[in-house]
């Protein structure tokens, strides 16, 4: 928020502004983002409902046209990667708190790398399935890729953000009494997160159930 | 089967005339045209028994709003009236959900009850007809019979026909107002439905989904006549198209096999076979052409054939480069196949 | 009861007033029009983008009417009649309805809950940028012969590019697009305004019945719009780049496409009639000189219609074949959904039985709502029973059904609005005598225009055809209709010359013209930019009619109600309304435009297949974000890190 140099000393000594100083109650960011999160929430709920609609209303055999079932052991490492990149983001929260920016910066740092190495490794499970069926193949196809690349877009604007926060941090924006993006981001990431793990059942394990 | 007919009309009488003039004119317009509250067949009929139930419901609840909204604008308007400051929640209650769900259940029970009666009819059908739909023209076909004809559906009367649907192109939608409600046809299924027409006679349907440009025009008629009429009419049918009987017949049928006609329509028993377009095989006993866009005759035909285009923008039939001394001859030889 | 400020008591010092009215003034130049957060100006320019949208799709309908009027016409080729009717029902759903009912709930939250602005008002901008720009996006496309051809809800295959190509659906499928984040952010900013912006006081169960329809709303919109989205994504991916979500032949399946866009329609039209029921819920008891009947449970069916509104959209597919069993389902979860209907019509009228009725235009409004809205709903609910429904749906009984409920359910409360807050909107009164007029005109002409249409479903004619033969049946009943447009748009355009008269001769407008009883009445009209000068402490759910709550803006209100200190508002908690703190609100500020734009660049060169360019739209946007939300640097003091 815009802040104004002059009149902050004063305006932190008077009752409204020690009230700021211990904010109470969730702040208008909080609620914004969880509401934000809950229509890209719904968004993918009818990504993955469109995917079982379409599998079933398609029938056996799934995937359809001879493509083999997914491989496992490639979104098993990613998962092994995206999942924990969280506890970084948890770390660096916690810090800040504590009005350690170094660890804000060393956290938001780990999850930057893990973040990244998620994303280069969808890129190599591309290069290797692309080979055997693209988006234009067949409805399979489609929503293979419809679903890992939205998802793989989410995690890139996720880092794209963390990359914004390290920026900030490194220019000492935050503080204990500070950190509500660090907060909004951080939800912003383990939402990421928790969608994959979704997609993970819904893409990878289900056609074998 | 007339005295089916003149219960009907007693019963529409009943419901018109109580109704008063809006309703008369509703049931007077009803002759002619495709009405759902003209019907001739065992599913329009129930669903139209089904709506005078709930017109009338309509009316009485309708009536009640208006008669509590009119009692307070004609007197709670006294300047010096005092307001009254209770909060009658009983009463909200009662009138609001009370009776709405009295109301409910029983529609929602006798509703049930007619969707189950419009699944499947009381006897198996004995005919099976085959239509598809194109953009934007439908193609009709009966099972075990090799031919085929176009907007035009013949039933026999009094007895249930199966109908399957399918669409090789977009969405349509299957609806005869006076014998069954609409049936869907959706790209990648099959669907089927059933006619049963209780009187002879015309029933104009049309498609009912919009299907693009010209989905206005894409009617067609069913023809529900008596059985031994309806199986002489399908041998026929089956049977290879009328071979021409006089020189301009012949000289027409020799600019129809000579021209680019013949690789998107079918006259049997030539070498044209066909199948973007309509059978041309009995098309001179067609009830329009174009499927409900001009009347079937001489001269339209005949600007049919020169430029459809001009008759039915669009449809899939481009103009046809006949040359004009040969027209006439190709009109008679069409307006031969009966 | 008090009808002005001043008697109101004396409210704070002029001191007091000098220094809100510099801390919260927007400079006059051309840059603080575009750069502008104010709640009240933004409501203003949604009402007047929306009204224009309207009168484009009205126009629409009247051309679309007069190649009706007769069998055969030929005014309007079937291309013409088909983009036309088309945009018509779009534009009347996304451009005009939302927007315009967004609108007055922009213009009118705040101050009844006694704020004094949005809690995200650069959010807020944006928000209005995004439409005005999606509008035009949309509409742009008229001129051009490129309109969406494909009927408000744009069934597949025959959107597919196969059976469509051009760019016709891509205008549908991009500006949807486009437009759903206007609504959506539009959406959050209304819930979290309701839940932390509300004065002291105001607790849950002291929430006018328009905030609870307009937050009922935004959830609606959280969980129904993302569905479109999507579909629309998937479209625009099939028809762009070959992917099969929809094609029969490689897996596809084209009922997906309409499970999906009613998941979202059917909540959609509650979306736009629930707002209306707000308005009526906020007008109606005014003018009978009560409270209304029955709060809880008028809350309680906001609350189950949008609940229950995700549970009925197989009603719009009962004749495509699903399972006997599913139509049992949703047929009498469609019948339901009334309930929660019927009660809100009998706690109104019961509030006008109990109370005493003055008869003013936005009264008169609200009248002809109840009657055209009960017509609608009874078609509804035959609708909802799937055996009526075969027979009638996709004819023009149909088109009979969602113009009385969206006409009478919809656009009536809009009007009734429009006469009802235009004094606090403009500061200006109308003319009664054009006002009624106006109405009955309006009512005359809507019922002449839509009543036949139930005839002519019934007489068996289908909707959207281009023409129809004669001899029929339909003739008459469709030269009814169109005199009837023409009838109805003089009585509109009557509307309109009112406005205007109001704004240009009309009287000054008292604070308090209707005696009502919510708290924008009890500030001026219109309302300064900062909306309270002291923000009133909250009693009862009638603050304006409730002493206490004028005394609490007396002078004895304290420094921490009336925060002159920069830009500033209250947090209260979300249930109780107890105070919190006070937070600084926003500058004005050219990045909600800036964000905007690039938004639309990036729609623009999706649409023309320029990539490159969507992606340098696309990186202004993210670009302005990161400014936009850039956090001010602090010292270690106040960001509280230990030296
Ligand atoms: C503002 C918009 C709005 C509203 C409020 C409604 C309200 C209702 N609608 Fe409507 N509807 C549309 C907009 C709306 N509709 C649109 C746009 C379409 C067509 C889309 C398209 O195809 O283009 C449509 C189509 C539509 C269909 C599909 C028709 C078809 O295409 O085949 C159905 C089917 O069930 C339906 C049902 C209902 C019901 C049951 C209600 C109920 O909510 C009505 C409840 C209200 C009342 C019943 C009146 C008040 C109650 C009382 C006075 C109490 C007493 C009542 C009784 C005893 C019954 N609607
Ligand atoms: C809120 C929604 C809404 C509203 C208000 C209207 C209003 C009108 N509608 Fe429509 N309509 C729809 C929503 C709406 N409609 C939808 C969703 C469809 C379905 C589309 C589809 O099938 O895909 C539809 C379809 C539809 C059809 C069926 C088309 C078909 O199936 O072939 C028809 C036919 O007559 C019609 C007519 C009208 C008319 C005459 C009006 C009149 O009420 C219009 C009156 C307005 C004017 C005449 C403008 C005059 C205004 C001024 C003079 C003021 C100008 C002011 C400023 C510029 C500031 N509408
Ligand atoms: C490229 C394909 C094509 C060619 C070539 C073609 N037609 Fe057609 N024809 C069609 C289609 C498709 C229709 C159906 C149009 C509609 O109703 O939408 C049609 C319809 C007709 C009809 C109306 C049939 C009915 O039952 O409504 C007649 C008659 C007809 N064509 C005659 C001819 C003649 C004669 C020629 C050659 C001189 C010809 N057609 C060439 C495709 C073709
Ligand atoms: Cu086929 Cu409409
Ligand atoms: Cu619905």
């Amino acid at each position: 928020m815009t802040e104004r140099g002059e009149g902050i000393l004063t305006a932190a000594t008077r009752p409204t502004g020690l009230a700021t100083e211990e904010p109470v109650g969730r702040s208008t960011g909080w609620w914004g983002v969880m509401l934000f999160l809950t229509t890209e929430g719904t968004l993918f709920a009818a990504l993955f409902g469109s995917y079982f609609y379409l599998r079933f209303q398609h029938g056996a055999p799934w995937p359809p046209d001879g493509i083999r079932q997914p491989e496992l052991l490639l979104p098993l490492i990613m998962t092994a990667v995206l999942v924990p990149s969280s506890l970084p983001v948890l770390w660096a929260e916690a810090g800040i708190r504590q009005g350690r920016r170094w660890q804000l910066r060393a956290g938001l740092f780990g999850t930057l790398v893990m973040g990244g190495t998620f994303l280069g490794l969808q890129g190599v499970e591309y290069s290797g399935i692309l080979r055997e069926y693209t988006f234009t193949t067949n409805v399979y196809g489609s929503l293979f890729y419809a679903i890992t690349t939205f998802h793989g877009s989410h995690v890139a604007v996720g880092l794209l953000m963390v990359c914004w926060l390290l920026v900030a941090s490194l220019h000492g924006s935050f503080g204990p009494h500070r950190y509500e993006r660090v907060r909004i981001v951080a939800y912003y990431w383990h939402f990421v997160d928790a969608v994959w793990v979704a997609i993970l059942f819904t893409v990878y394990l289900s056609p074998r159930l | 089967m007339a005295s089916t007919d003149a219960v009907v009309r007693s019963r529409r009488f009943v419901a018109g005339s109580a109704g008063g003039g809006l309703l008369l004119l509703l049931s007077g317009c009803a002759g002619g045209g495709p009405s759902t509250l003209d019907p001739a067949g065992f599913g329009a009929r129930r669903v139209e028994g089904f709506w005078w139930l709930l017109f009338w419901i309509s009316v009485v609840v309708f009536v009640e709003v208006m008669a509590l909204l009119v009692w307070a604008l004609v007197f709670r308007r006294r300047p010096d009236r005092r307001v009254n400051r209770s909060e009658p929640t009983r009463f909200v209650v009662v009138a609001g959900a009370g009776l709405p769900i009295v109301v409910l259940l029983t529609v929602y029970g006798i509703g049930l009850r007619d969707l189950a009666a419009l699944s499947t009819p009381e006897v198996p059908p004995a005919v099976t007809v085959e239509v598809t739909g194109h953009k934007w023209w439908w193609e009709v076909r009966y099972a075990g019979v090799d031919g085929a004809t176009a907007n035009e559906i013949q039933i026999p009367v009094g007895e249930p026909v199966l109908v399957r649907l399918r669409t090789v192109d977009v969405l349509h939608s299957f609806w005869v107002p006076q014998l069954m409600p609409k049936t869907d046809l959706i790209a990648g299924k099959v669907r089927e439905t059933w006619l049963h027409a209780e009187r002879p006679g015309e029933y104009r349907g049309q498609c009912a989904e919009y299907c693009g440009l010209q989905h206005a025009h894409m009617a067609f008629l069913v023809v529900a006549r008596p059985r031994a009429e309806f199986d002489a009419w399908l041998a026929r049918l089956g049977a290879p198209a009328r071979t021409p009987d006089s020189d301009a017949e012949r000289r027409g049928q020799q600019a129809f096999l000579g021209s680019a006609c013949v690789a998107c329509h079918t006259v049997r028993g030539t070498a044209a076979t066909g199948t973007v377009g309509p059978d041309l095989s009995t098309v001179g006993a067609r009830w329009s052409l174009g499927a409900g866009a001009v009347s079937n005759d001489g001269g339209h035909l005949g600007g049919w054939i020169a430029n459809s285009q001009t008759v039915k923008p669009g449809n899939a039939m481009p103009p046809q480069p006949v040359d004009a001394a040969a027209l006439p001859d190709l009109i008679a030889y069409l307006q031969s196949l009966r | 009861m008090p009808s002005s400020t001043t008697e109101r008591g004396a409210g704070p010092g002029t001191e007091v007033v000098e220094r809100l009215t510099a801390e919260w003034a927007e400079p006059p130049t051309l840059r603080g029009w575009f750069s502008t957060v104010d709640h009240k100006r933004i409501g203003r320019r949604y009402l007047v983008t929306a009204a224009v949208f309207f009168g484009f799709a009205g126009f629409s309908a009247l051309a679309m009417r007069t190649q009706l009027a007769g069998p055969e016409a030929e005014i309007l080729s079937p291309g013409e009649y088909n983009q036309l009717f088309s945009m018509h029902g779009t534009a009347m759903i996304f451009l005009f309805s939302t927007p315009m009912l967004f609108g007055f709930g922009n213009f009118l939250v705040p101050l009844m809950v006694g704020a004094r602005d949005m809690a995200f008002p650069r959010l807020n901008a944006f928000g209005y940028w995004v439409f005005l720009f999606a509008g035009l996006f949309m509409w742009a496309s008229v001129p051009a012969g490129a309109a969406p051809n494909g009927g408000w809800f744009a069934y597949v295959p025959l959107t597919d590019e196969r059976h469509t190509p051009g760019l016709h659906l891509d205008v549908y499928t991009l500006g949807l697009l486009f437009l759903g984040i206007s609504t959506s952010a539009g959406a959050i900013n209304f819930i979290v305004t309701s839940l932390k912006l509300r004065a002291p006081g105001m607790s849950l169960n002291r929430v006018p019945v328009f905030v609870w329809a307009i937050v009922a709303t935004s959830f609606m919109v959280i969980f129904a719009l993302p569905v479109l989205n999507l579909d629309n994504a998937l479209l625009f991916l099939d028809r762009r780049f070959d992917t099969r979500f929809f094609d029969t032949d490689r897996g596809g399946n084209v009922l997906l496409w309409q499970h999906l866009f009613w998941i979202f329609g059917h909540p959609d039209v509650y979306i736009i009639v629930m707002p209306a029921l707000g308005i009526v819920s906020a007008v109606l008891p005014v003018f009978c000189r009560r409270g209304i009947v029955a709060y809880p449970l008028i809350v309680l069916s906001v609350v189950a219609i949008a609940i229950i509104s995700f549970g009925v959209w197989v009603h719009h597919m009962f004749a495509t074949g699903l399972p006997q069993l599913s139509y049992g389902f949703f047929s009498a979860a469609s019948t339901i959904i009334t309930i929660p209907s019927g009660l809100q019509i009998f706690a109104w009228l019961a509030t006008m039985l109990l109370g005493r009725i003055v008869v003013r235009v936005p009264f008169l409004f609200v009248v002809g709502f109840i009657v055209t809205f009960v017509i609608g709903g009874f078609t509804g609910v035959m609708f909802a029973l799937t055996a009526f429904d075969q027979q009638t749906t996709d004819s023009y009984f149909v088109v009979a059904h969602f113009h009385y409920v969206l006409f009478g359910g919809a656009v009536f409360p809009i009007l009734a609005a429009i006469y009802y807050w235009l004094p606090k909107i403009s500061g200006r009164m109308y003319s009664e005598r054009l006002g009624r007029y106006a109405f009955w005109l309006i009512f005359v002409g809507m019922n002449l225009t839509f009543f036949p249409m139930h005839v002519s479903g019934l007489l068996g004619m289908p909707r959207r055809v281009y023409t129809y033969p004669g001899g029929l049946g339909w003739d008459p009943w469709n030269l009814l209709a169109t005199v009837g447009a023409y009838v109805l748009g003089l009585g509109l355009l009557l509307v309109a010359v009112g406005v205007v008269h109001a704004l240009r001769r009309g009287a000054p407008a008292p604070d308090d013209p209707w005696g009502g009883d919510s708290l924008e009445w009890a500030t001026s009209s219109p309302p300064k930019p900062y909306n309270f000068p002291v923000l009133p402490r909250v009693h009862s759910l009638h603050p304006v009619w409730d002493p206490r709550t004028a005394e609490s803006t007396g002078p004895g209100a304290t420094e921490d109600r009336i925060l002159t200190d920069g830009r500033q508002t209250l947090f209260t908690s979300e249930l109780d309304g107890r105070y919190e703190r006070a937070v600084r609100m926003p500058e004005e500020t050219l990045k909600p435009l800036v964000a905007a734009i690039g938004l639309l660049t990036v729609f623009v060169g999706l649409l023309f297949a320029w990539y490159w360019v969507a992606a340098a739209g696309g990186a202004l946007f993210a670009g302005t974000l990161a400014g936009w939300l850039w956090p001010a640097h602090r010292t270690p003091e106040e960001a509280g890190v230990p030296a």
